[in-house]
């Protein structure tokens, strides 16, 4: 891209494919804001009408909306710390040299390819159900209650479930990190007189906090709108005890049939995704610098 | 402080017997330097003296006291690494520090000793900056202040110089000797460059497969190899190795004969050849001359001494300064 010309050449090349992605985003985002501002319910066709800022009002107001955001955030919070904190255990147990270490991590990371629905469903029928489940019949065998995981802790059991899913992948990449960790420096900390403990503390974790940031990010970005899980086990219940704030435009969309509150929901999810990115960004973006 | 010495050391990789046994007595206050070509098992003689790698069998002996079981942090002694091993995201300050902050040492008696460590390898100026912001040269400054600050047993170096450019590694020499005659502590260093292993050692320690080959000062090795391993090894550019009836003559198996004690002659002299690649070095010239029946044979002559390529010369060996060895490598 040194000359003029080429520069040229380059942007004219490339303008098809910017143009597509512009139309792609720029299109839905335009017409899910004309629709936040319209008074369209999908049972009554035809009768669309321009309310202002009243299906916001009606949506920042639903007494659900605030619990959605705070199970979104708890949600997203609560996975991050889990992946976060176990794929780093987890990464640094299977850098260990053992025996069978290949089929280890291929078992390590086999959840990742289960997709959402699936593993939803067999943690519900299978390990959390109260009376067939895995989890009640070693309650049941230790003498206790079995616990109703999906009934009683919703939110917490979704957690655990999209958790399982996402721990892969962040061990995955801490694994890459921590491979990449020159040995004689593990060494020379050694000679300095540094424990296991302190090496960890000093030499891996600094040496981990670019892989950690780049897991965050794009966690976050995903488990901001984890819908699968929700709809398989819970259904947003009981009440609105795990419902986030995608599963609340769900409902307000095709269970209300509101096009337009769920529009003004999509668009209030949108800023606060934005809010969110900013505050991680300030938060660890700088890990990312070289 | 820092007599270090090993007993019957051995050290196998699995089946793979890299060091078959070794003894050997360093004193206090000594610079060793561990030489011979890259797999001769160096390394790892200098990771088993460090603890970094458990010996096999056999003992090693800080200051007389039994440390082959000891932990690397506490056998007292400090190491340099090739690469320098740094911690990329610690300050200059840090780096150094670090080693006296897992001691437990107070923040004022640290400030003080980087400090003083600082200003002894001119980094002053640069405590505040990342590893990756310093040249070659500051960064091996670095990893040697590291090693200053615990006040160690013995410095152990390990190829510390291989990483700097030719000229950088000639003043990084002279620096870690005149830090080794103001210390006074024992130093063991790791090199496959016989040039760094003749400048700086008080004794040379030739590694060959694993085998001590032989220790002496160096120019003890100089002046009387043990075997051929060690004659060819020791001296720049290396000894002519001659077999055959060229060694019959003189009675033995091989005989040795070092480039910058042949006589070269345009006249006449015992044996006669055709001059092939000549090396010019200024002050010497490296005469690479193809001796008839004989073969190839190295001379350094001096700079003046007007061959060129394709030019018949006249070699004679020197009757008093040749090296004669038998069938089975040893000198006569």
């Amino acid at each position: 891209m040194a000359t003029k010309q080429t520069q040229v050449t380059a942007k004219i090349m490339m303008s098809p494919a910017v143009l597509m992605l512009l139309a792609w985003m720029i299109v839905p985002l335009g017409m899910t804001l004309y629709f936040s501002f319209l008074r369209y319910n999908l049972l009554m066709p035809g009768m669309e009408e321009f309310t202002g800022f009243g299906n916001y009002e009606f949506f920042l107001t639903d007494p659900a909306f605030l619990e959605a955001l705070g199970n979104t955030l708890l949600l997203v919070g609560g996975v991050l710390l889990a992946t976060v904190i176990g794929g780093t255990f987890l990464a640094i147990l299977i850098d260990q040299p053992i025996w069978g270490r290949g089929i280890v991590r291929l078992l390590v990371i086999a959840p990742f390819f289960v997709m959402p629905t699936v593993s939803a469903l067999v943690w519900k029928n299978m390990l959390m159900h109260p009376v067939n489940g895995l989890f009640a019949w070693i309650t049941r065998g230790l003498g206790a209650e079995p616990v109703d995981w999906l009934a009683d802790l919703p939110l917490f059991s979704i957690t655990v479930i999209v958790a399982w899913g996402w721990l892969p992948f962040a061990t995955l990449i801490i694994l890459t990190a921590l491979q990449s960790l020159d040995s004689e420096q593990k060494e020379a900390a050694e000679m300095d007189g540094a424990g296991p403990i302190s090496i960890f503390w000093f030499i891996t974790l600094p040496h981990l906090s670019r892989a950690l940031t780049v897991v965050t990010l794009i966690e976050t970005i995903f488990l901001l709108s984890v819908f699968a899980e929700i709809y398989v086990t819970t259904g947003g219940g009981p009440g609105t005890a795990s419902t986030n704030l995608p599963f609340l435009i769900y409902i307000q969309a095709l269970l209300q049939y509101d096009a337009g509150t769920a529009s003004a929901g999509g668009v209030v999810a949108i800023i606060l995704a934005n809010i969110v990115a900013i505050f991680l960004i300030r938060m660890i973006g700088k890990n990312l610098e070289t | 402080m820092g007599a270090i010495t090993l007993e019957k050391v051995t050290k196998s990789f699995g089946d793979v017997s890299v060091i078959p046994g070794v003894d050997l007595e360093i004193a206090e206050g000594e610079f060793v330097v561990f030489v011979g070509p890259s797999g001769c098992g160096k390394s790892t003689l200098l990771r088993l003296i460090a603890g970094l790698e458990d010996v096999t069998s056999g003992t090693i002996k800080i200051d007389g006291v039994d440390a082959t079981g000891t932990s690397p942090a506490k056998r007292g002694l400090a190491m340099v690494f090739q690469s320098y091993a740094l911690y990329p995201h610690m300050s200059v300050y840090k780096n150094i520090a670090f080693p006296l902050k897992m001691a437990g040492v107070d923040e004022a008696t640290i400030k003080q000793k980087v400090e003083s460590a600082a200003a002894t390898l001119n980094l002053t100026n640069y405590l505040d900056r990342r590893p990756g912001q310093l040249s070659g040269g500051q960064r091996q400054r670095v990893a040697i202040g590291r090693a200053i600050v615990r006040e160690p047993a013995a410095f152990l170096f390990d190829e510390p110089l291989s990483n700097l450019d030719a000229a950088l590694r000639v003043n990084m020499r002279l620096e870690i000797s005149e830090l080794h005659n103001s210390l006074a502590t024992t130093m063991i260093y790791v090199t496959h460059d016989q040039v760094e292993a003749m400048t700086m050692a008080d004794k040379i320690v030739v590694l060959h497969d694993g085998y001590i080959e032989q220790v002496g000062s160096p120019l003890e090795l100089y002046r009387n190899p043990a075997n051929v391993f060690v004659a060819g090894f020791i001296g720049s550019p290396k000894m002519n190795l001659l077999e055959g009836a060229a060694a019959a003559k003189y009675d033995a198996h091989t005989i040795g004969i070092r480039p910058e004690h042949i006589e070269l002659s345009t006249e006449g002299g015992e044996w006669s050849g055709v001059v092939g690649v000549a090396e010019h070095l200024g002050s010497d010239t490296f005469l690479h001359v193809n001796v008839d029946n004989i073969g190839l044979v190295t001379a350094r002559v001096n700079g003046e001494f007007g061959v060129r390529h394709g030019d018949r010369v006249w070699v004679t060996p020197p009757a008093d300064r040749l090296y004669r060895f038998g069938a089975d490598g040893l000198a006569l």
